[in-house]
């Protein structure tokens, strides 16, 4: 592992964050009274979308692992396409999750959806574009010591990052002090960003701080 | 001395509950009382103030009514007279309202709002401290100065009819009653009919001067079926032919006699959203109040709003009604619309009187009660009020004396106000001393059981607690000196009056040797630990076991819950926490058995082919595969590997489903009963269930509920226990048919409605019966020692007689409840906890949450008001305090009580297999 490799983590890991950035300040040229709290629904659709496509560049530009051996188009298409399912049945699954968790079966059912979205774009996607619709790839990275590259490491850490996040924003909802932020989803989608974010810029840093004792044992 | 470590949890429990009770005898703040109770009467009135010239008005006012009768209405909420029901249900009281001779008030009550203390607060207009609910269910003779104590002194006759409580608090009070016990709730209409049955007869007869009528059904409504319920209409305009009843005879009379009565109308506390009450919701503490009387005039266009006043100010007004002195520890004001109409001269003589009171009050309270801003008020006004007095008897200009009448008046209510809320802020002080020693207690013993939980858990279970060492040590002496001279000076300097100096000096010097030698044992403990911590170190020959995400999240999560209370907010809304750490836990068990699956089985591919099939594998999986193996430490080494891949087919998929199926329990269990505060209105399956279009739907599934409780429960049980089971299930459903909660199929019609008594009274016995085996077997497996397995069949028998019990009390709609509470048992059992092989501590903390998290599942909160009462008299003719009191206390905690019955049998019959792992608990 090369100084090289970290220094192009934290490159598109800045990208990412700058996405969400301009997530919150470029709508606002084009739509009146954009506000994050206010037309919440539309800046989680907005977020999603950018985080996707700047994900995606990423993956097709920086290309972190180089391991698609068959590159037949047919076999492009398909693996596109099971992405695409993949996506939404995490889009599905999280808003099942959400629901067991307490939220509202019947009303506010796009926000919930909405919220689910958000996550799987901040946990999934990601996974997707560096692990490719594979569940044992996925599970084994999210087990411990299942890691191979740094790429999967940071993945590791923004991933767990986003959940504990969208998990610690579910806190403040009970408490009484009537802010518009403590609407459902509003808190959670929030924590989820946060975490997100923050899993962005921790993972560079960890990796780098801990790179004498991280050995990934293919490389 | 060497404890086992069961002494030694028993004796930190003794000692923490001591240091608990002190700090909270610090905590309730000791109420403003009047130190003259009963030679009140004694002490002449005051007189009216006077400037000079001699005014000879010493004499008390004479009483501005004939006759009094208070009309209470246990849980009347102001809008059930005031808003969109009184309108509809209530049209003579809403015409009263409007367009007749009355005021009417939003009274808000003080906490707690329960129906003695609030009894006591109108009546003696103090403010009775939380203490008074612990004495709501045995109420002790009122011994404080009040209004029905004066008004017998001075020879009024009372009559009373309704909630025994009266009786209760005024004995020997009344030349005529009939109390009616408050705890059927379920019944509403006997209480009512018991107390209506006399007005007939007492309101023809004029030999009384003050009638009181408490009418409960209303309260056992909303108890029983909640605020929106189509009873309440019902009961509210029964209630108002009854004030249409009582009130044209008190005009009739009038016409004769020519001097005016008055009517109150009032509630004691309202009634809170699911229908209970005790807590401070605006709908509990807002309760209607209305005086009715001829006396009061009322232009005709002249709409008013009801003002927000305190119940407390309605002794102070049925004093000055009655013509008796103002009871001496009232907090309240007098309500001055209802001297409106009397001679300035009266008025200002009431205001005084009132005024004299309560600062009388605040000077035997307050120490510095001249500082005050509303005592300096009063000074002020009776100044002023002396010199009215000097102009009105020197006749003055009519102009002139008007004018200063109004500002004296002015001034005098102004100080009222300002004096009784300094009066009211006097209630909420602590006790600091009293709260710090106690502290200080639970501190010392928390530490120390801290600090022995390593030498606690171990394998011998027992401990060295190093106590006799400190005891002859110089700090320990050095400890108690100084603390006892802390003692002295605090208790010699203390302004305010404090517990804790109260008690005698031996007794204050146990508590301070203890504290010292509980603090020297807590050093020595700490000095041991880093002796040894040390000594560790040194040896690597200690592994640490690492802890895995299940452990972390377990602690964190413990723990947490203990700091989110900190926040008012999450204790009302305790129920979301549980409820979010038990789904939590759910998806860690989840992650571990997918984890525990799927990863071995990627080290031994030919185990579970069948989960392969859905997942293509791409060739760097299959590469890495065989490195990963070896890479993955097994986490779980000290326990040997779990048996999961042992495991069947079936059962794999059962293991692997069982957290999702855990989930949809909880979520819809959640959704069975709406708790807590901010979420509390919100529609739910039990209300769905409970309202009387779905009593079909719930018979059905009560009846499904109990069926499925028997095929839970039955495994475990002898032959005996299961037949005892199956009849006490048949008996609760008979016995909810028989209160009218479920029907029988085959009785369309509704018979009338018994008290079941009967039918309880059977399943009691197959509960005791069951209990009864279980202890049996217990014992006898005290006197066998070696023998394991008869213990832990008699604990399983005491658990499904709980159960039993549970069944019978809780009501029909919470059956499901019970049912997944077992469900969720059986499946954690033989899917989770047996192949996962968690450990002891781990199961234990897990049942905890599972317990918390149904005590709320139940509909239960943190607040009083969601205390079933009803199931205090199952099975009672006749209320009877102590099985009274259990019951309500086991339906109450049930969950968290079922839960570690549970946990106690399920560790006994693990550690009893043959050859079991016992090596794994602890």
């Amino acid at each position: 592992m090369k100084d090289t490799d970290i220094k192009r983590l934290l490159y598109t890991h800045l990208l990412c964050i700058f996405s969400i950035i301009l997530s919150i300040f470029i709508p606002s040229f084009f739509l009146e009274n954009f506000s994050i709290l206010e037309t919440h629904l539309t800046w989680l659709c907005i977020c999603s979308v950018f985080v996707t496509a700047v994900n995606l560049l990423l993956y097709l530009v920086v290309k972190p692992n180089a391991s698609s051996k068959r590159s037949s188009l047919s076999y492009k298409v398909t693996r596109f396409l099971k992405c695409c399912i993949y996506f939404l049945m995490s889009c599905f699954f999280f808003h099942v999750i959400f629901v067991l968790y307490g939220a509202p079966l019947i009303e506010l059912v796009l926000e919930t959806f909405l919220f689910a979205v958000i996550l799987s774009t901040f946990t999934t996607v990601p996974c997707l574009c560096l692990l490719g619709p594979n569940i044992k790839a996925w599970l084994r990275v999210f087990s411990r010591n299942g890691v191979t590259s740094i790429w999967e490491n940071s993945l590791q850490i923004t991933t767990i990052s986003s959940f504990i996040g969208t998990w610690l924003g579910a806190f403040p909802i009970p408490l009484d002090w009537e802010r518009p932020w403590q609407v459902w989803p509003i808190s959670c989608t929030l924590g989820a960003t946060f975490g997100y974010v923050a899993g962005l810029v921790i993972s560079p840093l960890w990796i780098y701080w801990n790179r004498k004792q991280l050995t990934y044992k293919n490389h | 001395m060497r404890l086992g470590s069961g002494t030694f949890a028993a004796c930190c429990v003794v000692i923490e509950v001591l240091g608990v009770a002190l700090f909270l005898r610090g905590f309730f703040p000791t109420p403003v009382r009047s130190s003259s109770r009963t030679e009140h009467q004694a002490e002449p009135p005051a007189p009216e103030p006077s400037a000079g010239a001699s005014s000879n008005w010493t004499k008390l006012p004479p009483p501005l009514f004939r006759k009094v009768v208070i009309m209470l209405i246990d849980g009347l909420r102001d809008d059930f007279v005031f808003g969109s029901k009184g309108v509809k249900f209530m049209p003579y009281t809403t015409y009263l309202v409007e367009k007749g001779a009355s005021h009417s008030f939003v009274a808000e009550a003080k906490l707690p709002t329960v129906t003695m203390p609030r009894i006591k607060a109108l009546m003696t207009g103090s403010l009775p401290g939380f203490i008074d609910v612990v004495r709501n269910l045995n109420s002790p003779a009122l011994l404080e100065d009040n209004v029905i104590t004066q008004a017998k002194a001075a020879g009024k006759r009372i009559i009373f009819y309704g909630d025994e409580t009266w009786v209760k608090l005024f004995p020997r009070h009344f030349v005529e009653y009939d109390g009616t016990t408050s705890f059927f709730v379920s019944d509403y209409t006997e209480v009512d009919d018991n107390v209506t049955r006399h007005l007939d007869k007492v309101l023809k007869r004029g030999d009384w001067d003050v009638l009181i009528l408490h009418y409960l059904g209303l309260d056992h409504i909303g108890h029983v079926s909640g605020p929106s319920s189509p009873l309440i209409g019902h009961k509210l305009r029964e209630m108002d032919s009854i004030l249409m009843k009582i009130h044209t005879s008190l005009l009739s009379e009038e016409r004769e006699t020519l001097v005016p009565n008055l009517l109150v109308l009032c509630g004691d506390h309202g009634m809170s959203e699911t229908g209970g009450h005790g807590a401070s919701s605006v709908e509990e503490l807002n309760t209607a109040l209305i005086l009715i009387s001829s006396a009061f005039e009322r232009k005709p266009g002249d709409i008013r709003r009801p003002k927000h006043v305190q119940q407390t100010d309605l002794a102070a007004t049925l004093a000055i009604g009655l013509g008796l002195p103002i009871p001496g520890s009232s907090v309240g004001s007098l309500l001055f619309p209802t001297v409106e109409g009397r001679p300035v001269r009266e008025q200002l003589r009431f205001l005084h009187l009132n005024a004299v009171q309560l600062s009388k009050l605040l000077q035997e309270n307050v120490p510095s009660y001249t500082k005050e801003p509303g005592f300096e008020q009063f000074k002020m006004s009776e100044r002023l009020h002396g010199n009215w007095i000097r102009l009105y008897l020197e006749e003055n200009n009519s102009e002139v004396l008007f004018n200063l009448g109004a500002k004296v008046r002015r001034q005098y209510l102004d100080a009222l106000r300002t004096l009784s809320l300094s009066l009211s802020r006097q209630v909420a002080q602590y006790d600091i001393y009293s709260m710090l020693v106690g502290t200080v207690m639970v501190l010392e013993v928390l530490a120390l059981l801290l600090l022995s939980i390593p030498q606690a858990l171990s394998s011998e279970a027992e401990l060295e607690v190093p106590l006799w060492s400190p005891v002859f040590s110089l700090l320990f002496y050095l400890m108690f000196l100084v603390l006892s001279a802390l003692h002295v000076i605090v208790c010699t300097s203390a302004e305010s009056s404090c517990y804790f100096c109260g008690l005698s000096w031996l007794t204050a010097g146990g508590v301070m040797a203890l504290i010292s030698a509980l603090l020297c044992a807590v050093g020595s403990a700490l000095a041991k630990m880093f002796a040894d911590g040390k000594f560790l170190s040194k040896n690597p020959a200690h592994p640490k076991a690492r802890w895995s995400e299940l452990d972390v999240l377990i602690l964190l999560g413990t723990m947490g819950h203990v700091l989110s209370l900190g926040a008012s907010s999450f204790i009302e809304e305790e129920h979301q926490t549980w409820y979010f750490l038990i789904n939590t836990l759910c998806l860690a068990l989840c992650h571990e058995i997918y984890r525990n699956c799927f990863l071995r089985d990627d080290c031994e591919p030919q185990q579970c082919s069948h989960v392969e099939e859905g997942f293509v594998s791409p060739a760097p999986a299959l590469q890495d595969r065989s490195i990963r193996c070896n890479m993955l430490e097994p986490h779980r080494v000290s326990k040997g590997p779990t048996s999961l891949d042992t495991l069947r087919g079936y059962e794999k998929w059962m293991v692997l489903a069982s957290p999702w199926v855990i989930l949809t329990c909880c979520r819809l269990l959640r959704s069975l009963n709406q708790t807590g505060v901010q979420w509390a209105h919100r529609p739910d399956l039990g209300h769905w269930l409970t309202s009387s279009d779905h009593k079909a739907e719930l018979s059905v599934l009560a009846a499904l509920s109990l069926i499925v409780i028997f095929a839970l429960v039955q495994r475990r049980c002898s032959l005996t226990s299961k037949v005892a089971m199956a009849l006490g299930l048949l008996g609760v459903y008979c016995y909810r048919a028989a209160i009218g909660n479920v029907l029988f199929p085959w009785q369309r019609d509704s018979k009338d409605i018994s008290k079941g008594v009967i039918e309880a009274r059977f399943v009691h016995v197959f509960v005791l019966g069951i209990l009864f085996t279980g202890t049996k077997d217990l014992l006898k497996s005290q006197v066998i020692a070696a023998d394991f397995t008869i213990k832990t069949v008699g604990l399983w028998e005491i658990y499904s007689g709980l159960v039993l019990l549970a069944a019978l009390l809780f009501r029909p709609h919470n059956l499901p409840v019970l049912v997944f509470s077992l469900f969720i048992q059986t499946i954690m059992t033989k899917f989770i906890w047996k192949p996962l092989r968690h450990d002891a501590a781990e199961i234990t903390i897990m049942h905890y949450w599972f317990g918390q998290a149904f005590f709320y599942f139940q509909g239960n909160s943190n607040s009083i008001a969601t205390v079933d009462v009803s199931a205090g008299f199952v099975g009672l003719d006749t209320y009877m305090e102590v099985p009274a009191m259990f019951l309500t206390a086991f339906a109450t905690f049930a969950g968290p009580v079922l839960w570690a019955s549970h946990l106690v049998s399920f560790l006994s019959s693990e550690t009893s297999l043959p050859g079991g792992r016992t090596g794994t608990w602890l």
